[in-house]
């Protein structure tokens, strides 16, 4: 469930000319910025970008772009895009780093549903000109480039339907594969690429069934091999979406410092889909509430976007 | 007693693609017994004198009459279903059938536009339950299934704004994948795989361009005898090759039942393509018969109905 809390009548008429005033003049109002944004679904943020367009005849996110910054920014604007705009501008940005471990490719590649993934890939063609699947190839190399373009051209069939033998041996060849530490040889990377996620969930179901225990812990943690831990987290990511994102809240979070970049990543893809699911999840494993941790360890206007979108009134 | 001018024109209704079915008509219902005794007896293809001197059917030549009977039939249903069916059908049934029929998935993938790829797949969802992706894993274990898979699953970006310098850089790398001695292991090439299965037409016909230059002969040259790698490169860069290969293979004198399948599977669905490239009917119409060749020729003259 969302955490948003968006009205269901709102004038995006005065909500335009709220963020236009909030602009204007000497400083920002960034108060009154998070709390229209804060509160608007996806639907009505498109349509306060069209009229606002309409009437100032500005582009608003360029006009946000140049009013605030630092993690504030980051977050409002990924915010203000279109779900699926936004993973493209997400994944864009994850390629032309270097060094990285992909999080945000495995992410919408294993977490979002196959119509889903189609409108990511359709607005990376809008944005960019070119394919999702052809700039991972050109970014990446080796097993991490096989299984990448793997997962983000899937067109998983939707339907439940389960074949418990395939099920079975599929599990067995995973297990194989593992077992010889040949996490990136063609079963591998065909199986988790082109199974529907019903089928999915059934095979690793058979694996805990067959070993005894789960896929995930059998596979290295913490590996130095880019490839492996991109693997292990391809494989939490289809096997369990929202437990995945709690650890990636969790870890965020704790220790020293905070990584604004996957917290804010979380917040804002999450906060219209199941974050309300992976607070309580957040909850149960930390014993204090999501709200609470980022109200600690987070400070200003960021802190206020991410509250907001949390479900707090601020 | 039949004249030979009837035995002729009975041997003949048949001896093409596609039957003449006013020809039959005329001929057998204005036969009484006598004449079709002599019919048969005079025919080459159908019937066989046995030891008794008795003029029964050839069976085989009988069942292969059967598919020149389908043809219209076979047309008309390409015809009408809605082209994501269609295509979804054609590549189900090429998968069950093996690797000769894997250049029919080659040709689905890879001539039709990013969004008739993404609908022949969604319906195929639908219709079979599994995606292709999945089909192609289970039944194909060759090393053709790598390219495959890969090619039924590109989104193409489709538009202007190509990187010249990437392309010929990639040009490069297929020629040195091609010619560096190790032609049979194409088919696991990853760099060559990514960079047919991911890259735009525009880049891939740029590609094409810059390889013909550098290396004074095309790609598909330097692929002869490759096949489906060659398939999936002509589809892309040069689809019109591609298709004048396959129709004309289809009217050849020796043309097994494949080959004239694909002259309807290539006449239905590209008719538009054929009339822009300026297709034209001549060669092949002398060997289409019946209402199959008149909905063949039909096709084509409405090609650029929009």
């Amino acid at each position: 469930m969302a955490t948003v809390s968006a009205p269901k009548q709102v004038s995006v008429k005065e909500d335009a000319e709220a963020l236009r005033k909030a602009c204007q003049g000497w400083g920002t109002d960034e108060k009154a910025i998070i709390a229209v944004l804060g509160r608007r679904n996806a639907a009505q943020r498109r349509q306060i970008r069209h009229v606002y367009e309409e009437i100032y005849q500005e582009d608003l996110i360029k006009r946000l772009e140049s009013e605030l910054s630092g993690h504030f920014e980051k977050a409002v604007y990924r915010w203000i895009l279109d779900p699926p705009d936004r993973d493209a501008v997400l994944a864009n940005v994850e390629l032309k780093k270097s060094g990285n471990k992909h999080h945000v490719i495995v992410e919408i590649s294993c977490t979002k549903n196959p119509e889903e993934l189609l409108a990511i890939r359709r607005a990376y063609h809008a944005r960019y000109k070119r394919s999702l699947e052809e700039e991972v190839a050109y970014h990446t190399k080796g097993d991490t480039r096989r299984l990448l373009v793997a997962l983000v051209s899937a067109f998983r069939y939707y339907g439940e339907e389960i074949n418990t033998t395939l099920a079975k041996s599929e599990a067995k060849k995973l297990h194989e594969a593992i077992k010889d530490k040949k996490f990136g040889n063609e079963d591998v990377i065909r199986i988790l690429g082109t199974r529907s996620i019903a089928q999915l969930q059934a095979t690793f179901n058979c694996y805990r069934e067959q070993e005894g225990t789960s896929i995930t812990k059998n596979l290295p943690k913490d590996s130095s091999d880019e490839y492996i831990a991109m693997l292990r987290m391809a494989v939490r990511c289809l096997k369990d979406p929202k437990k995945y994102f709690e650890k990636v809240l969790r870890r965020s979070i704790e220790g020293i410092g905070t990584d604004e970049d996957a917290l804010t990543r979380v917040i804002v893809t999450r906060a219209e889909k199941d974050l309300k699911e992976i607070k309580e999840l957040y909850h149960k494993r930390n014993n204090v509430p999501l709200d609470k941790a980022v109200d600690k360890e987070t400070s200003g206007d960021y802190k206020d976007m991410l509250l907001t979108l949390l479900g707090n009134e601020v | 007693m039949a004249l030979p001018v009837d035995i002729e024109a009975l041997d003949k209704a048949f001896s093409g693609i596609g039957v003449d079915e006013k020809s039959l008509i005329s001929i057998l219902t204005n036969s009484n017994e006598e004449h079709k005794k002599s019919l048969r007896k005079g025919s080459s293809k159908l019937f066989i004198e046995d030891a008794k001197g008795f003029e029964r059917s050839d069976q085989s030549s009988i069942k292969i009459l059967k598919h020149q009977f389908k043809r219209f039939r076979d047309a008309v249903m390409l015809s009408v279903l809605h082209p994501w069916e269609r295509d979804a059908r054609l590549i189900e049934k090429a998968i069950r059938k093996g690797p000769k029929h894997y250049n029919v998935i080659v040709e689905m993938a890879c001539t039709r536009s990013s969004d008739q790829l993404l609908g022949a797949r969604k319906a195929y969802h639908s219709l079979f339950h599994h995606s292709i992706e999945e089909h192609l894993v289970t039944h194909i274990k060759g090393r053709e299934r790598k390219l495959l898979v890969a090619l039924v699953s590109a989104y193409r970006f489709d538009g202007p704004g190509v990187n010249e310098d990437v392309a010929k850089s990639e040009a490069q790398i297929l020629y040195e994948a091609i010619n560096n001695g190790e032609k049979n292991k194409l088919l696991d090439h990853e760099d060559a795989i990514m960079i047919l299965a991911t890259r735009s037409k525009q880049h891939l016909q740029a590609l094409y361009q810059h390889y013909n230059q550098s290396y004074d002969k095309t790609l598909a040259q330097d692929l002869e005898g490759e096949g489906i790698l060659k398939d999936t490169v002509e589809c892309l860069c040069t689809p019109q090759t591609y298709f004048t290969r396959v129709l004309e293979a289809a009217v050849k004198e020796d043309a097994d039942e494949e080959s004239k399948r694909a002259l309807t599977r290539v006449i239905v669905t590209q008719k538009e393509q054929l009339v822009k490239e300026g297709f034209v009917p001549n060669k092949i119409q002398d060997i289409l018969l019946g209402l199959y060749k008149d909905f063949m020729l039909a096709s084509i003259a409405s090609g650029d109905i929009k």
